[in-house]
């Protein structure tokens, strides 16, 4: 990552110059510009990338604004040329129609290139571990396939290890975002999108709900915690320990509109999450794959994982087709 | 440029017909692109079936319901309308009110045997058990066709009031624009039908 | 009995906060003095005769701007309403169903019932003229657009009165907006409101594309005609093939709130991501729809107080129609955090991307129209002049936007909010302003007042920046569009609090703009000339205000920018004078029926908002009933004598 530092150096200078915002450096608060793990750093490469390609052109474009501005007023005796009828020069234009191509196409190279890496696990090295959420009316569930246990707006991980998150909903459109670790994606009622996160270093992280979901929407907002692989495994023994286990009755009570506390379960009912995707999945076209593998069952990970790849592999879902577009 | 110009009801002592039929061209252009507009329209409602093809949400299918020997009939004869609107518009061509306004007629009887048929099929399929609140399917079934049902049946309360202007003023520039648009309009109705019949009810059955 | 009328009143009228109350109040006594007014000075004939029943395109056109002004104001109080609730952490002024409600209004009446008639309003003020025409091509149809849009803001409005206001977004997404999540008539104001007036906008687009192509001045080619209305053609273009879309999709939505369909339902086969693909396939055309006639305008000013012919008009053009092409090709930018596939999420990055292109084409070359040009900063210009950095900034921030992966940690935040600000208040709001002081005159025959202008101009700017820079920080520390309210912890607070005085500078700019109006009114420069800026186009050569038949003779157009070419010939003495011919002038003739016929759609919308059906077959059968009075009327139109013309123009000082 030492391409990241350098760049994290320009950054102060870039921000400076562009003046946009009051920064005094990048306080901690600017969650999006202190990335803790390697996919927010990866999204911060390229927000910097952007940024200074668009400064590139940006900077002297104002420049030469405020330079014509002035030269060009029309005040008594200003001896700056007048050429009234002088419309058109195609060396000129030319430059104009190329410069923006050839920055357009070093920033679509960064951006195409990491749209692939991000459908990927950040980290080759360590097998990632599945944790499954659901987004409901206004909290956030999330349920542990492998260690079986459940939280509530509540988020434990171990740090280092890569996180594949499957997302889903039982409540309107919502999005789960964890700024510091990476980008977001949409949770919606009938399907899993996927998401890979990994925090490098143990810590804290603030979570948020991003996309509109009615009258509690603010409060829905949910703690990260990474920790050491082995204090995790603690923290899961302790909680399965100590802590009721979800019953179908606890779910139907926590899917209610509402706001609730932090809340830890020992175990949910097996195949919660399949369940709650296949009551809303009825009717689409995967339907049939739902139904030779009634998901109740879930034999955890391997299994719905492969149901839920097929999910969210939008591209051959309809509602991605173009022929409304075809006039 | 402040020089005269030669205007559209330009010439001597304005005459009026040469500057109604200019008039008159200009508003079959914008007929043109109102059907362009209604093409995106069905445009949308056809990618909107596509995607609902086939979420049966547990119901019937298609497949099931659909009695293909009634479709058949009602295309063929709103295909044969179609044709009756073009006889109309030629008798117009040879200034033939009687004959125009007779086409016309048949035009219209067809039509509303279609939608009758139309009408017939839907409360069939409300009996069978599929309305527009079964599942996405039939939502989107319902939608389009009936769209497709609406629109002729806006034609024929159009083609009605125009042919009582035929029979008041004869063939005129503004009745002869608005024959015009009429059979354009029918036309592109019988185009969107074939399409519908053709992805609707015979991959419908397939 | 009495306790039913009450259970009913209760639940009809929005009722529970003093706000509203207060509001609810004014409006009753507007409309009471409104009406004491007309009565009083026998103004009802008056009001019906001239604007009620108008189709002299000029006049719409101030009756789509004096509607857009009053929805800026409506939507700029919403604005300053939600400013102030997240001026502090914590803050109890508007919970959280209101803000809702108020964020939602907001953005709808923004963008529908602000941006498009202040763009319509432009439209018809200018292109006809400009065109060297006498009026649209369907001046009826014109009429009707403008009453269609008009009653279906009014019944959008209506929602804040009774039945309360929609609150799932300005796009209203499922399955939020769906009966389960939104029950009650508020949705259903908005479906009705949006749909009504986009059946006008859609007319409009098919009217002004028919006007440009076939209502030109003689000897205009394409090749020659101005760049406004180049612009005006592209968005018309865009209008066509958009909304037919939204039209579809609003009323999917509709059938699934009223009548159970599942197209977008959770259950039933619904499916929510096909009405977010629908509703931007409309959407990002919609955005470019409204900013490409302000591109069209800055082409226009910038000329003109450059004193300078366009730079690369070829180029310009072709920026135009290649905007109005990519824009279709766009719209899943709004949605890469759907978890769409990788190639599908590079497809539309660097589609949005290539828009950047004409984008900046287009920037370009006004910079070297003003270059070797001699500017004057006259009202028209200083809206230009600030409109280039703000727009090339917000259009930066559009680029990085468009960077997928960095979408993934943009999307819904502030940054987003920010961006969309800075293109359609840099783009947009200063682009119609700019528009507006500029044909002002040719409209009212009188200039806006320059000392109270420049003071309306500095308090928008700088209440921008001082508004909207702070809320791209604001995404970078993660906070999220549509939080009704924050807590201290998150450090969100200064900066939140200068974006809300921002908010307030720019009110306070509107209301020098108000002032400046009314102050002009009386004391504005009056134009005598017709050209008062010294102008290049078709419609200064026209006394101001224009007559109702524009033009006296209409032009034979040799150049482009044809009025300067024949202001440099007179000058030059190359100039050949060529007797006056007068003929009568073809005219259409007013008509009641838009009018009446939108307040039957009025009906129809009203009776499906409440679910009355019964109100919306009468508005069906009302609608249908004026589609046939109309279509038996052949009287329609008549001719203004040579003597009546030639008496109006000696009153606006033109011997002929």
């Amino acid at each position: 990552m030492s391409g990241g530092k350098m760049l994290r150096q320009i950054q102060f200078w870039i921000l400076a110059a562009l003046a946009t915002v009051l920064l005094s450096g990048c306080g901690s608060e600017y969650l999006v510009l202190n990335p803790k793990g390697p996919v927010a750093e990866t999204q911060y490469n390229l927000i910097i990338i952007s940024t200074i390609l668009c400064a590139v052109i940006i900077i002297p474009v104002l420049a030469l604004t405020a330079f014509i501005v002035y030269r060009y007023r029309d005040t008594p005796g200003n001896k700056a040329p007048y050429k009234p009828e002088w419309a058109h020069n195609t060396a000129l234009e030319v430059i104009w129609w190329g410069i923006p191509v050839v920055i357009i196409a070093i920033l679509g190279y960064f951006t195409v290139r990491d749209v692939y890496v991000l459908k990927e696990s950040p980290n080759k090295e360590v097998a990632p571990m599945t944790i499954q959420v659901t987004a409901l009316d206004w909290k956030w569930m999330f349920t542990y396939p492998d260690q079986n246990i459940a939280t509530v707006n509540y988020l434990e991980i171990p740090a280092g290890v890569p996180i594949h998150f499957q997302v889903s909903a039982e409540a309107p459109m919502n999005s789960f975002w964890v700024p510091e670790l990476g980008g977001q994606i949409y949770a919606m009622a009938g399907m899993a999108t996927e998401l890979y996160l990994q925090a490098d270093e143990p810590g804290e992280f603030q979570g948020f709900s991003s996309n509109f979901s009615g009258k509690d929407f603010a409060h829905m907002q949910f703690k990260v915690v990474a920790k050491p692989q082995d204090e995790f495994n603690k923290w899961v023994d302790e909680v399965k320990g100590t802590t009721p286990a979800m019953s179908k009755e606890d779910y139907n009570e926590l899917k209610k509109p509402g706001l609730t506390e932090k809340k830890l379960y020992s175990a949910f009912p097996e195949g919660l999450f399949e369940e709650i995707l296949a009551r809303y999945s009825h009717g689409h076209d995967m339907d049939h794959v739902m139904k030779k593998e009634p998901a109740v069952t879930g034999e955890k990970s391997s299994e719905t994982s492969s149901v839920t790849h097929q999910m969210s592999d939008m591209s051959s879902m309809p509602g991605m087709d173009h022929s409304g577009m075809k006039h | 440029m402040q020089q005269m110009a030669k205007h559209h009801d330009h010439g001597h002592g304005h005459d009026h017909d040469h500057g109604h039929e200019e008039h008159e061209q200009l508003k079959v252009l914008g007929f043109w692109i109102f059907v362009v507009t209604d093409c995106i329209l069905f445009g949308s409602l056809f990618a909107t079936y596509a995607v609902m093809m086939h979420s049966y949400a547990g119901g019937p299918t298609g497949k099931e319901l659909f009695e293909l020997p009634g479709i058949i009939a009602s295309t063929f004869i709103l295909l044969t309308s179609s044709f009756t609107s073009g006889l109309a518009v030629l008798a117009m061509n040879k200034g033939k009110v009687k004959e125009l306004i007779a086409w016309l007629a048949v035009t219209a009887v067809l039509g509303l045997s279609f939608v009758v048929l139309e009408i017939n099929e839907f409360t069939h399929l409300v009996h069978e058990g599929a309305t527009i609140a079964t599942s996405g399917f039939w939502s989107a079934f319902f939608t389009l066709v009936g769209t497709h049902g609406l629109h002729v049946s806006v034609g024929l309360f159009w083609m009605v009031a125009l042919m009582i202007q035929l029979k008041r003023r004869g063939i005129t520039p503004v009745t002869r624009r608005k024959v015009t648009n009429l059979s354009l309009y029918w036309h592109f109705l019988d185009v969107v039908w074939i399409f519908l019949f053709t992805v609707v009810y015979l991959m419908g059955v397939m | 009995m009495w306790e039913n009328i009450k259970q009913f009143a209760s639940e009809f009228f929005v009722t529970g906060d003093p706000l509203i109350y207060g509001a609810d109040v004014s409006i009753a006594l507007t409309m009471i003095a409104i009406v004491f007014v007309l009565t009083k000075y026998k103004k009802w004939g008056w009001l019906w005769r001239e604007w009620l029943t108008t189709v002299d395109h000029k006049r719409i056109g101030i009756m789509y701007l004096i509607a857009s002004l009053l929805m800026l104001f409506r939507g700029g109080v919403d604005a300053l309403l939600m400013r102030l609730q997240l001026a502090f952490p914590n803050m109890e002024f508007l919970h959280s169903e209101h803000y809702n409600a108020i964020f939602t209004t907001h953005g709808t009446i923004m963008i529908l019932f602000m941006a498009m008639p202040m763009m319509f309003g432009l439209f018809n003020m200018v292109v006809p003229l400009q065109l060297g025409a006498r009026d649209v091509a369907y001046p009826f149809l014109n009429a009707l657009s403008f009453w269609l849009f008009m009653l279906g803001a009014m019944l959008f409005n209506l929602s804040f009165v009774i039945g309360g206001s929609p609150e799932a977004g300005w796009l209203s997404y499922p399955p939020l907006s769906q009966n389960d999540f939104s029950p009650g008539p508020g949705q259903n104001f908005w479906i009705w409101g949006i749909q009504i007036s986009g059946i006008g906008s859609l007319a409009t687009g098919i009217n002004f594309i028919v006007t440009i192509l076939k209502m030109r001045a003689p000897g205009m080619k394409l090749s020659q005609m101005p760049l406004f209305s180049w612009s005006v053609l592209s968005s018309s273009i865009m209008i066509i093939f958009a909304f037919p879309i939204l039209t579809v999709t609003i009323a999917l939505l509709f059938l699934d709130r009223f009548a159970g369909a599942h197209f977008f339902t959770m259950d039933g086969g619904g499916n929510p991501m096909m009405y977010l693909n629908l509703i931007w396939m409309w959407g990002h055309p919609e955005v470019y729809i409204v900013v490409v006639p302000a591109f069209g305008i800055f082409s226009e000013v910038v000329a003109t107080f450059s004193r300078k012919k366009i730079f690369g008009y070829k180029s310009m053009v072709w920026a135009l129609m290649a905007i109005a092409v990519a824009s279709f090709f766009t719209w899943a930018h709004h949605f890469f955090t759907m978890g769409t596939s990788a190639s599908v999420i590079a497809f539309f990055a660097i589609s949005t991307m290539v828009i950047a292109i004409p984008t900046g084409v287009k920037v370009f070359n006004w910079l070297f129209t003003m270059f070797r040009g001699r500017i004057s900063f006259k009202q028209p210009m200083l809206w230009t002049i600030a409109f280039i950095p703000c727009f090339l900034v917000g259009g930066a921030t559009g680029v990085m936007l468009a960077v997928a992966p960095a979408d993934y940690q943009y999307h819904n935040s502030y940054f987003l909010i920010a961006h969309f600000h800075q293109v359609l208040i840099g783009g947009v709001v200063f682009g119609y302003l700019a528009g507006i002081y500029y044909w002002w005159p040719k409209l009212f025959g009188f200039k806006l007042d320059e000392k109270l202008g420049k003071w309306g101009f500095w308090f928008w700017n700088i209440g921008f920046y001082v508004c909207f820079m702070p809320q791209y920080a604001l995404g970078f520390m993660g906070m999220t569009r549509r939080y009704y309210t924050y807590g201290w912890d998150r450090g969100w607070a200064d900066m939140n609090l200068v974006s809300t005085v921002g908010a307030f500078m720019m009110g306070i700019g509107f209301i020098f703009q108000v002032w400046q109006i009314a102050y002009s009114i009386k004391h504005g420069e009056r134009d005598k000339t017709g050209d008062p800026w010294n102008a290049r186009t078709l419609e200064w050569s026209i006394p101001s205000p224009a007559p109702f038949y524009n033009f006296a003779v209409v032009p034979t157009v040799k150049d482009s920018d044809d009025w300067w070419a024949t202001k440099q010939a007179k000058a030059n003495g190359t100039y050949k004078e060529e007797p006056v011919h007068l003929e009568p002038i073809h005219m259409p003739k007013n008509s009641g029926i838009p009018f009446i016929m939108s307040l039957f759609w009025f009906l129809v919308g009203f009776g499906f908002t409440f679910g009355w059906v019964w109100i919306a077959v009468i508005g069906f059968i009302g609608v249908f009933a004026c589609m046939w009075v109309r279509s038996f009327q052949y009287d329609t139109d008549y001719y203004v004598p040579v003597d009546e013309v030639r008496r109006t123009e000696a009153s606006l000082g033109r011997v002929l």
